[in-house]
């Protein structure tokens, strides 16, 4: 009992944390639309930022309070300087692409944290103050866990407060209902969004701020949190701050006793809790249906079958790929293995996020299980490497069927969300899950037998596997089966009207896709020789969505061209020290560049160019 | 026999009662319209015959087939065709496409994984949009026609079931006065000429009038006239009802 108790009021202090950064991001979602994957960074510059003050700083209870707020402060203003330089340009951007946008910004802000601040985990030696236990009914508990649990309520008092009873809370509400209504009345709504960014970015640095004298600021919280807060404000409610509270304390009390009872599976209880939320109130728990922005949603052109110029092209560019061993170096022919698994990676994302129009964050976990299950079936069963090739496809693809089943009910964002939750979950128990895994230390000696493992015909076979798979997946989406997506996604109405189950149609993209990012997967294995849980995490999927943007998401090649000048792009230029920076910048130029991807601007060139043309 | 029959619809949101009690018949070949002002309760009605709303009470059937809320798609198998209000189409294919899909899908031949798609069906997807004037535009995009084809479009989709019974929401809305009367003498002769069933609602009365074998007046979920155009034109209620003035 008095356990039960404790934990308890353990939870409780975790979602005061998690409610301050989920509630930042459910506010500037509510207004801008904006899906900002950032705001785990905000978090941890509020962390960082008030390790260097309060290390500075006297250890008195006043100067704590004030190195906190000035924490907070100092982020809302970096927020509000990432608004003005960034998101203001791409408010009017599909949705896909404002998400992709803030991860650019993920990766440069962990890189400048890692230049101004180092490497090495910062914690703050406590006060003695800090340090102290309180007794409740007889329980000593920690004073700080206390000071926590009475924040949450206390700052969703105020924002509550803040949004009911000041003009500018009154302007923020109805800017989350109607964003254009208010524009045209002619508010200003470049201070509005400004300012609610700010203020969202406040939020997540004095999350940061509270959290540091628990743990330390380190570069890893803000991948951590963000997919915390993501559940958080998907199982409240996109919007609301109230349903953020209770999420927050549902998830933080959940977690608490996880961790307490049965460690490993915690986070698989988090999203089994949150999908049977979502499964009864498919909103959250006090979300409405989202208001659409008006005029966005603009009809995409026909995809056209390949022309003879591309099919040309592309039959030269595989002659060349075919013929690679006889010129390429062993660097380039590693570089070209990669570059056919990327192409499989990146093909299978497409077909549910270009004809399926379901966008994943959270791509990497089937490639990550397709990976393991071939370590698997070379450790655990002992099996040869066709054996790995054959189950790495069926495994990953029946988990994302079961996965699939039901995230295939959510669009947009939604979706985005509940992918990226659930790759982080598979990525947790790799890395928790030691006994089969390996952890942190993967499964090594995953190699090919030995027929195969000569750099060439490692090669041919990767070639064969991955960028055959992604010929088979392309003349799925030019088969009726292709058709049908297009037109689920197109117009779901529409779609059942003519007899379409548009449901399964989703469903079986969704499992192809996760056949074929675990097919690429062990490809992967057994090219490498071993399995790491980074593999499943989340900058991994990243890798695959800008592959996709990179080459348009609306064009067929599109995948295809992507996946290979982002590898080459990886190989050549964004080798050594700060990498993320440079990935970082690259995204965030590509996004305000091409909105249509690469082959997408390329094509549109092309049908400019034959339009003059007599 | 009666294509659509349907007894007793009932549906409930809330505290209103949208459709209190309605019993309907469609005859082969028939044009029925189905008429009342704003509110009336026009669209849920149409909405539980299509599979869109299950009714709270009462039976939809199919010729001797029991389809009350029976989802759309299975709906469209046993030959009922839609078009809707605000018009619905593939915006990301060509014309040729959108009828194409709709084909493979009225086939059942969606599951296909291999053969190219548009290969199939040609013969067929031409002769409909033949049928409906838009065979010089099936190269075009779906997404950049104009309102009136659309429509002409969402025609062809629908009729690619060869459907027995077309459930047309206001099949005219948003479309000039000339193009409104060419649509409607093109369903009226599909529907003369195949035996296909029409129900329609509408809001021009001059459609309503010119097209309508029958008309159903419906008004606060109930039905209150029914009969020729001519009868329901005359009938006391009905001016009620739409000009206001006492019966």
């Amino acid at each position: 009992m008095d356990l039960i108790f404790l934990q308890l009021l353990t939870g409780l202090a975790g979602a005061s944390t998690l409610f301050l950064v989920a509630a930042g991001l459910t506010v500037i979602f509510g207004v801008t639309r904006v899906v900002n994957f950032s705001h785990g960074s905000l978090y941890m510059l509020g962390a960082f930022i008030a390790w260097s003050i309060l290390s500075r700083l006297p250890r008195e209870p006043e100067y704590f309070v004030l190195g906190v707020l000035g924490a907070a402060l100092a982020t809302a203003v970096i927020g509000a300087l990432l608004e003005v330089l960034l998101l203001r340009r791409i408010y009017r951007a599909p949705e896909l692409l404002q998400l992709l946008a803030t991860f650019g910004m993920v990766l440069v802000v962990q890189d400048v944290a890692l230049w101004i601040w180092g490497p090495v985990d910062l914690s703050l030696s406590r006060p003695r103050w800090l340090r102290g236990a309180v007794e409740v009914f007889g329980l000593r508990f920690p004073f700080y866990d206390l000071v926590l649990i009475v924040v949450g309520p206390v700052v969703l008092g105020l924002l509550l407060l803040l949004f009911h009873r000041t003009r500018w809370g009154l302007l923020v509400r109805a800017a989350t209902q109607d964003r254009d209504m208010v524009a045209a009345l002619g508010v200003d709504q470049r201070v509005l969004f400004t300012s609610v960014f700010a203020l969202g970015a406040g939020l997540a640095g004095l999350g940061g701020a509270l959290a540091l004298p628990q743990g330390s600021a380190n570069l890893h919280m803000d991948l951590s949190v963000i997919a915390e807060a993501f559940v958080v404000v998907v199982v409240g409610g996109m919007g609301s701050l109230t349903g953020a509270f209770l999420a927050a304390l549902l998830i933080g009390v959940l977690q608490a006793f996880g961790i307490a009872l049965v460690p490993k599976i915690t986070l698989v209880l988090v999203f089994l809790v949150m999908a049977a939320v979502l499964v009864v109130r498919p909103h959250g728990l006090l979300g409405k249906p989202q208001a659409m922005a008006r005029g966005e949603v603009e009809a995409l052109a026909p995809i056209r079958p390949a022309g003879p110029a591309l099919h040309v092209l592309g039959l030269v560019a595989l002659v060349l790929a075919i013929l690679a061993p006889f010129f390429a170096g062993p660097y380039l022919l590693s570089v070209l293995t990669e570059a056919a698994v990327a192409v499989l990676f990146a093909a299978s994302l497409h077909v549910m996020m270009g004809p399926g129009g379901m966008a994943s964050f959270g791509h990497a976990a089937w490639f990550g299980v397709g990976a393991y299950a071939a370590a698997f079936a070379a450790k655990g069963l002992g099996a040869g490497m066709a054996a790995g090739l054959l189950l790495a496809p069926f495994a990953a693809g029946a988990l994302a069927l079961l996965v699939g089943a039901f995230v295939v009910r959510m669009s947009g964002v939604y979706l985005a969300m509940l992918t990226l939750a659930f790759a982080q979950i598979a990525w947790a128990v790799a890395f928790q899950w030691v006994e089969v895994t390996g952890g942190d230390n993967g499964v090594l000696g995953v190699w090919p037998d030995a027929w195969a493992a000569d750099k060439p015909t490692l090669y041919w076979l990767a070639l064969l596997l991955c960028v055959g798979g992604a010929l088979v997946l392309r003349r799925a989406l030019f088969a009726p089966f292709g058709f049908a997506l297009r037109a689920t996604r197109d117009s779901a109405l529409r779609a059942e009207a003519v007899g379409l189950d548009a449901y399964r149609l989703r469903w079986v993209a969704f499992g192809l896709a996760g056949a074929g990012a675990g097919l690429s997967g062990a490809v992967f294995a057994y090219a490498k020789g071993s399995v790491f849980p980074t593999y499943m995490a989340i900058p991994h999927s990243v890798d695959a969505l800008v592959m996709v943007l990179l080459g348009g998401v609306q064009t067929m090649a599109g995948p295809i061209v992507g996946a290979v000048s982002f590898t080459v792009l990886h190989s050549w230029l964004l080798m050594g020290e700060f990498w993320r920076i440079k990935l970082g910048l690259l995204i965030m130029a590509l996004v305000l560049a091409f909105p249509a991807g690469i082959a997408g601007a390329a094509s549109a060139a092309w049908e400019r160019w034959r339009g003059r043309a007599p | 026999m009666s294509v659509l029959v349907a007894e007793g619809l009932r549906k409930r949101f809330g505290a209103n009662e949208a459709v209190a009690g309605v019993s309907l018949a469609v005859e082969p070949g028939e044009m029925l319209a189905l008429i009342g002002p704003n509110g009336a309760g026009k669209s849920t009605c149409f909405n539980m015959l299509g599979g869109q709303l299950r009714p709270d009470e009462g039976v939809v059937r199919l010729g001797e087939r029991d389809v009350t809320g029976m989802a759309p798609r299975h709906l469209a198998h046993l030959g009922v065709g839609r078009t809707f209000q605000i018009t619905a189409s593939f915006a990301s294919m060509t014309v040729r496409e959108n009828v194409q899909t709709a084909l493979l899908a009225q086939a059942r031949q969606a599951w296909r994984f291999w053969r190219a798609a548009d290969a199939q069906h040609v013969a067929q997807a031409e002769a409909l949009l033949s049928r409906v004037g838009m065979a010089s535009q099936a190269a075009r995009p779906a997404g950049v026609l104009a309102y009136g084809d659309l429509k002409r479009l969402e025609l062809a989709l629908a009729l690619a079931g060869k459907p027995v019974l077309l459930l047309m929401d206001e099949p005219t809305a948003g479309m000039a006065p000339a193009e409104r009367a060419a649509l409607m003498a093109l369903v009226r002769g599909i529907a003369r000429e195949q035996g296909v069933a029409v129900l329609f609602t509408e809001h021009d009365m001059d459609v309503v009038f010119g097209h309508a074998d029958r008309v159903l007046v419906l008004d606060r979920g109930r039905l209150i006239a029914q009969g020729t155009p001519a009868e329901v034109r005359a009938d006391p209620r009905v001016r009620a009802v739409y000009l206001g003035t006492a019966a």
